[in-house]
């Protein structure tokens, strides 16, 4: 869809919204951003900043390029074109480890070593914060407990990674990350793969990470209710540019769900959280 | 390492259990490798003839014949033991043999090279092409193998490897082929041995092996993040590019001066690696420690068995074959492809 069609079908929602004029502070943030792997771009112009303390949550269609602007915010990929701003100033002029220290990712595509103990995995997240010399303090002892207690793996430390379930497994990976203890966290597609029990499971402990720990958080989410649920600021994006953009109670319309998603759907208040609740409408049901 | 009364604490003591083994082992081979031999010489008199006057008629077999190849089969092996731990830790594949990124056909080729084209008759001679064979090979795959790519794909490198290498072991046939005194000459070297019989040499690799094993032993860390993936590498704060660039230079030092030193011996850092993981896990600071003390030892093993086995000696590349290869079976056989958690 060209952006011609695009305002021809729907006045684009919320981009004149003065967003960065509220009282949110702005750590992490792009400008002029084009991305893409080689020839092939995926996001031309992207503008993007991640409010302070919020739990940011990025949705859209397979492809729209979610994942891979997170990819940019930590470094995994480099813009072709703009800049990736950490504290305002150039997140590749910084030392690798000094952003390891402020900047954490789960990604999608970990892989535990074969047989690494649960304890061990987790207190692999402190390697920013040692050297050669500083191998293992108390502090990172602190930050591995209270990483495993906050992700409730600390009844399993002594365990074999790969002999877990997926739940248990993707906690693990989280208490990793957090024993990181970075202040911003990015997360690829945290819930993928897992039960819905456990995706709740997961989102709360990310929403009290958010909430009690003063982190930002980050996140690609496929769900749209579980975004809508859980996120503070929500950034919906369709072909590489970002359409919508703010609070879920704010911007989830069923209009916008149309646009975003090309899904015909009701928006209804979810009557446990209040948020915005989308409910397709199908085929079989419209007749 | 860890101070605390967590349910690890078990298996840490197991580590240093075997690590205590291992130093046992290898005291214990390095004494064996000074006295036993054609001729069985006392601990009193190898002791005479290191550090006393070496006054007994035996002391020249001491310092001339036993003492080069055990300081070379302890530098050798440390060598070969750490860069097998790397490859393997690099590829993520247990089975991988530092061979694969072609240290051994280019040492091979250049002394082939040097022997046929050049002349060259000397040890140090042929040490001097070696080396630099494996150099220029190594660094030619590396090329290869990262050119034109975003992210790095450790499968490139191993198929860059192999194709350099079969190009290069080619050429080295045609030219022994052609030159039946070439032939003649590098067949001895390629079958690999300890038997040096000249200090000098040793301590002329010295250097290049022991900058490869500090490398390798401070590679241990970086090599453990970047084992979870390069993305969470990147996001603890490692540079990917830069462990791998390093782990290659590694692997040449180590693997480039003792090819061309003591020729070809495989198995030692296929096997022993492997062998430390099942022994104290999946940390490479453990394993490199582990595989550094282990490796000399098969190595010394091998060697002496193969001196006491047949009159004229049997190589030691020999042996650690015969010793390698049901290891290797049952390695294979009780792995599944991906397990390194035997």
């Amino acid at each position: 869809m060209t952006p011609a069609r695009l305002s021809l079908a729907q006045p684009v929602p919320d981009e004149a919204t003065p967003y960065h004029t509220e009282p949110a502070t702005v750590r992490l943030r792009g400008q002029h951003l084009r991305l893409g792997y080689g020839d092939r771009v995926i996001c031309p112009q992207l503008d993007v900043r991640i409010p302070d303390g919020s739990f940011t949550v990025i949705v859209g269609p397979n492809g729209c390029g979610k994942s891979t602007l997170l990819r940019s915010l930590c470094r995994l990929i480099t813009p072709q074109a703009g800049q990736v701003y950490l504290d305002g100033k150039q997140i590749r002029d910084y030392p690798a480890r000094t952003v390891a220290q402020q900047l954490g990712l789960l990604p999608q595509s970990a892989t535990a070593p074969d047989g690494i103990s649960v304890l061990d995995l987790v207190s692999r997240g402190r390697y920013p914060h040692q050297s050669l010399l500083r191998q293992w303090s108390p502090q990172d002892e602190i930050a591995v407990q209270t990483a495993m207690q906050a992700t409730g793996v600390a009844d399993l430390a002594g365990r074999a990674v790969d002999e877990l379930s997926g739940g248990q497994r993707q906690r693990v990976w989280v208490a990793m990350a957090l024993a990181q203890e970075t202040p911003l966290l990015l997360l690829d597609e945290p819930t993928t793969y897992l039960d819905i029990a456990h995706q709740i499971e997961l989102l709360e402990l990310f929403r009290h990470l958010n909430r009690h720990n003063g982190r930002t958080l980050i996140a690609v989410l496929h769900d749209l209710n579980h975004a809508c649920r859980y996120a503070t600021h929500l950034i919906a994006m369709r072909e590489g540019r970002i359409v919508a953009e703010g609070a879920p109670g704010k911007v989830v319309t069923a209009d916008m769900v149309q646009q975003v998603f090309g899904l015909p759907c009701l928006v209804m208040a979810d009557p446990v959280s209040h948020t915005p609740m989308v409910i397709p409408r199908g085929k079989v049901h419209m007749a | 390492m860890r101070k605390t009364p967590l349910p690890t604490a078990l298996p840490a003591a197991n580590r240093l259990a075997w690590l205590v083994l291992c130093l046992g082992l290898l005291s214990v081979l390095t004494l064996l490798s000074l006295t036993l031999g054609a001729k069985s010489i006392s601990l009193a008199i190898v002791a005479d003839s290191l550090f006393g006057p070496g006054q007994h008629p035996d002391a020249i077999i001491i310092t001339e014949g036993r003492l080069p190849r055990t300081l070379l089969g302890l530098l050798a092996g440390a060598a070969l033991g750490l860069s097998g731990a790397i490859i393997q830790a690099l590829t993520r594949n247990p089975l991988a043999d530092p061979g694969i990124l072609g240290v051994n056909a280019g040492a091979s080729f250049a002394v082939v090279l040097g022997a046929g084209v050049f002349g060259i008759t000397s040890a140090a001679g042929y040490l001097a092409f070696a080396f630099v064979g494996a150099l220029a090979t190594t660094l030619l795959v590396y090329l290869v193998g990262a050119y034109g790519t975003a992210r790095l794909e450790p499968m490139r490198f191993v198929l860059a490897g192999v194709a350099i290498s079969a190009v290069m072991m080619g050429f080295a046939s045609s030219i022994t082929l052609l030159n039946p005194w070439a032939f003649d000459r590098v067949r001895f070297w390629s079958a690999g041995s300890l038997d040096v019989r000249d200090l000098d040499l040793v301590l002329q690799v010295a250097p290049a092996l022991l900058l490869g094993i500090v490398i390798a032993l401070l590679l241990a860390r970086p090599l453990n993040v970047l084992g979870m993936g390069e993305d969470l590498a990147v996001s603890l704060g490692s540079r990917p590019r830069l462990i791998h660039a390093t782990a290659v230079l590694a692997i040449t030092l180590l693997c480039g001066a003792s090819t061309a030193i003591a020729g070809p011996i495989g198995f030692v850092g296929l096997m022993i690696p492997h062998i430390a993981r099942w022994m104290v896990g999946t940390d490479q600071r453990w394993i490199m420690a582990c595989t550094l003390l282990l490796a000399p030892v098969l190595l010394l093993a091998s060697d002496i068995i193969g001196r006491l086995l047949v009159p004229g000696e049997l190589r030691v590349s020999i042996v650690t074959a015969f010793v390698g290869a049901p290891v290797l079976i049952w390695l294979a056989r009780r792995a599944q492809l991906s397990g390194s958690r035997t």
